[in-house]
């Protein structure tokens, strides 16, 4: 009966996003009135009894050589033999990168019922009840799990880490791990930067910065406020800005706790993309872009103008030099 | 070597969303259908990519849907592919929709299933999974690029924080997004054969719905922009650091 959270890390440390699904899978234990365990695979370096601060009160782990390798089709394998030893019910994932390569095949695996991008906890007053958000989050749908096992993919930044004060117990979890389906021939992280989808704040700029030499006012202001940077789909086409910053429908869906849009019209398909962040700033010259209607503070006027203002009135406020 | 290409009807990203029947239903009156973007800029031209480097490998489309999906599939094949299946039931589930398709999968032994990275009505990143799991293939999902050499794909995969190269043999799944390839205008020669490819309509095979939609909600109307003068950007920092909070 109890609900089983896949905990993901990477180089030894626990993700933001685990912290949040930990919270997620605590409080729909709370709801049913059962217990929530947490499942690590690999190698960790943090202790992972002081996991128990989340409110789980077990974790698992599987420490295998082959688990370094995320190969969703040995972590489906693993995960459901986890869930069976566990007597896990709701299995709950990251809708992260690699939450997405593995939920819906541990769901196949265990002929369970999957919603994954899941926007909220389930509402269990009556069934098992699940909000997404649809549509490119132009809507919300609600869906119900009809199956006895249930797996759910929850969007990052969709709820908050809560911490408390308990601590969990650590249990070696024995199972036959096999080997990867698939060979990693290389790594390339972006260093020095912050993650996009994990970032509390993002700046964006579009084709109203004119070119990649101008990137500096943008810049700056993102290492002001230690944000991610993001940019629009043609800025990405152009090859301005690296592919893996272009958010909106076609590229990457972010929701920050603030997204600050330099020189973007607001189209509907880069609005799908952003229109999750808490707050939203826009500076645009012109008064009747379109992102006005869906942001809660704009200027008008001269992102070149205004920009470094806002980098110096930041830095004030923050006291840096 | 064969591949199939999974194909889904979607709204037009400038579609007004909204709903009918108490919120149960989208409302599609005066919506544009389109092939989901992913499917269509990433997965089929890359395969279409493929087969103009090898002219034997044959290129299956496959779509889930009732008879209002065929226009859908012959737009593709105005792009390309040899041949197209549409499997004759609507569902919203996504365990549903990819046990149809891996039973085609299955029943025709493909070397590469293509999906796009997610639908953008659904957006649920799903069906290329629970796919591989049904045929018991490996599965690299968020792909960015995509080489063949024989019977092993080299892939780039999209991972939290930068990308992974990974190496893999067929039979294999992949989800592709921005990067696979570019995107492709059908020519008036592809439009015209598009007619004439064989487009079979299959029945479904019997399988549950793990889940079903309840209803549909919108969000909130946002309260209005605040906005402030162009002269004034030490205000806006002011509200953003004491009343949003934000930072
Ligand atoms: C199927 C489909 C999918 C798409 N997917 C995406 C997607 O995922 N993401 C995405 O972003 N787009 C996407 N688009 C493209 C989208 O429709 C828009 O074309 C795009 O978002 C516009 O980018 P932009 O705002 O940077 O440029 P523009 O629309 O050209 O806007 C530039 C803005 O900068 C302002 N500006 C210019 N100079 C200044 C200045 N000095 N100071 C202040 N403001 C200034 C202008 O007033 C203007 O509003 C998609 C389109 C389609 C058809």
């Amino acid at each position: 009966m109890s609900v089983l959270i896949f905990i993901e890390h990477s180089e030894g440390l626990i993700k933001k996003s685990a912290h949040e699904v930990l919270t997620y899978g605590a409080k729909l234990a709370a709801q049913l009135g059962t217990t929530a365990e947490g499942l690590v695979l690999g190698t960790v370096s943090e202790n992972l009894t002081t996991l128990g601060k989340y409110g789980v009160t077990k974790i698992n782990q599987i420490n295998n050589e082959s688990l370094n390798t995320i190969d969703s089709k040995l972590y489906a394998a693993t995960i459901a033999e986890a869930v069976t030893l566990t007597g896990a019910s709701v299995i709950i994932f990251s809708h992260t990168p690699t939450g997405k390569s593995i939920a819906a095949r541990v769901s196949a695996k265990l002929k369970a019922g999957l919603v994954s991008g899941a926007a909220a906890l389930p509402d269990t007053s009556n069934g098992f009840i699940v909000r997404k958000s649809v549509f490119s989050s132009k809507a919300f749908a609600n869906i119900s799990i009809n199956t006895d096992i249930k797996v759910i993919s929850v969007n990052p930044n969709s709820i908050s880490a809560v911490i408390g004060n308990g601590e969990a117990t650590l249990n070696q979890l024995t199972i036959n791990v096999g080997s990867p389906s698939i060979k990693i021939i290389a790594v390339n992280k972006i260093t020095g930067e912050i993650p996009l989808t994990e970032a509390d704040i993002v700046v964006s700029g579009g084709r109203g910065l004119k070119g990649p030499e101008n990137w500096g006012v943008l810049l700056d202001l993102a290492k002001a406020l230690g944000a991610a940077t993001a940019c629009s789909r043609p800025v990405g086409d152009a090859h301005w800005r690296p592919h893996h910053e272009h958010v909106g429908q076609t590229g990457v869906q972010v929701a920050p706790n603030l997204y600050i849009a330099l020189g973007i019209s607001g189209a509907i398909q880069h609005l799908a993309g952003v229109n999750r962040s808490k707050i939203m700033v826009v500076i645009n010259k012109d008064p009747e872009a379109p992102f006005f209607k869906s942001a809660d503070y704009g200027i008008v006027g001269d992102l070149f103008e205004i920009v470094p203002q806002m980098t110096a009135e930041i830095k004030r406020i923050k006291g840096i030099a | 070597m064969k591949i199939l290409v999974c194909i889904n009807k979607t709204p037009d990203t400038t579609s007004k969303i909204a709903f009918k029947n108490n919120n149960t239903a989208f409302d599609d009156s005066g919506v544009q259908w389109i092939i989901n973007p992913y499917d269509e800029w990433y997965s089929l031209v890359r395969a279409i990519e493929l087969k103009e480097k090898d002219p034997s490998i044959i290129i299956h489309l496959v779509t889930v849907g009732s008879a209002d999906c065929d226009p859908i599939i012959r737009k593709a094949f105005a792009l390309g592919g040899d041949e197209g299946f549409r499997i004759n039931i609507d569902s919203t589930d996504s365990s549903f929709i990819a046990a149809q398709i891996a039973d085609l999968a299955n029943k025709n032994q493909y070397d590469i299933v293509f999906t796009g990275k997610e639908s953008i009505d659904y957006n649920s990143s799903a069906i290329g999974g629970i796919i591989a799991e049904l045929i018991d293939a490996p599965y690299i999902s968020l792909a960015t690029l995509f080489e063949l050499n024989g019977n092993t794909a080299t892939i780039t995969r999209e991972i939290e924080g930068g990308e992974e190269v990974a190496e893999v043999s067929l039979p294999l799944v992949v989800s592709c997004q921005k990067g696979m390839a570019e995107q492709r205008i059908p020519n008036m020669r592809g439009i015209m054969a598009a007619r004439t490819k064989p487009l079979n309509v299959i029945e479904p095979i019997a399988q549950e719905n793990f889940t079903s939609i309840i209803n549909f909600e919108l969000p909130p109307a946002k309260a209005g922009v605040k906005l402030v003068a162009a002269d004034n950007v030490a205000e806006l920092i002011r509200l953003l650091h004491e009343e949003a909070k934000a930072f």
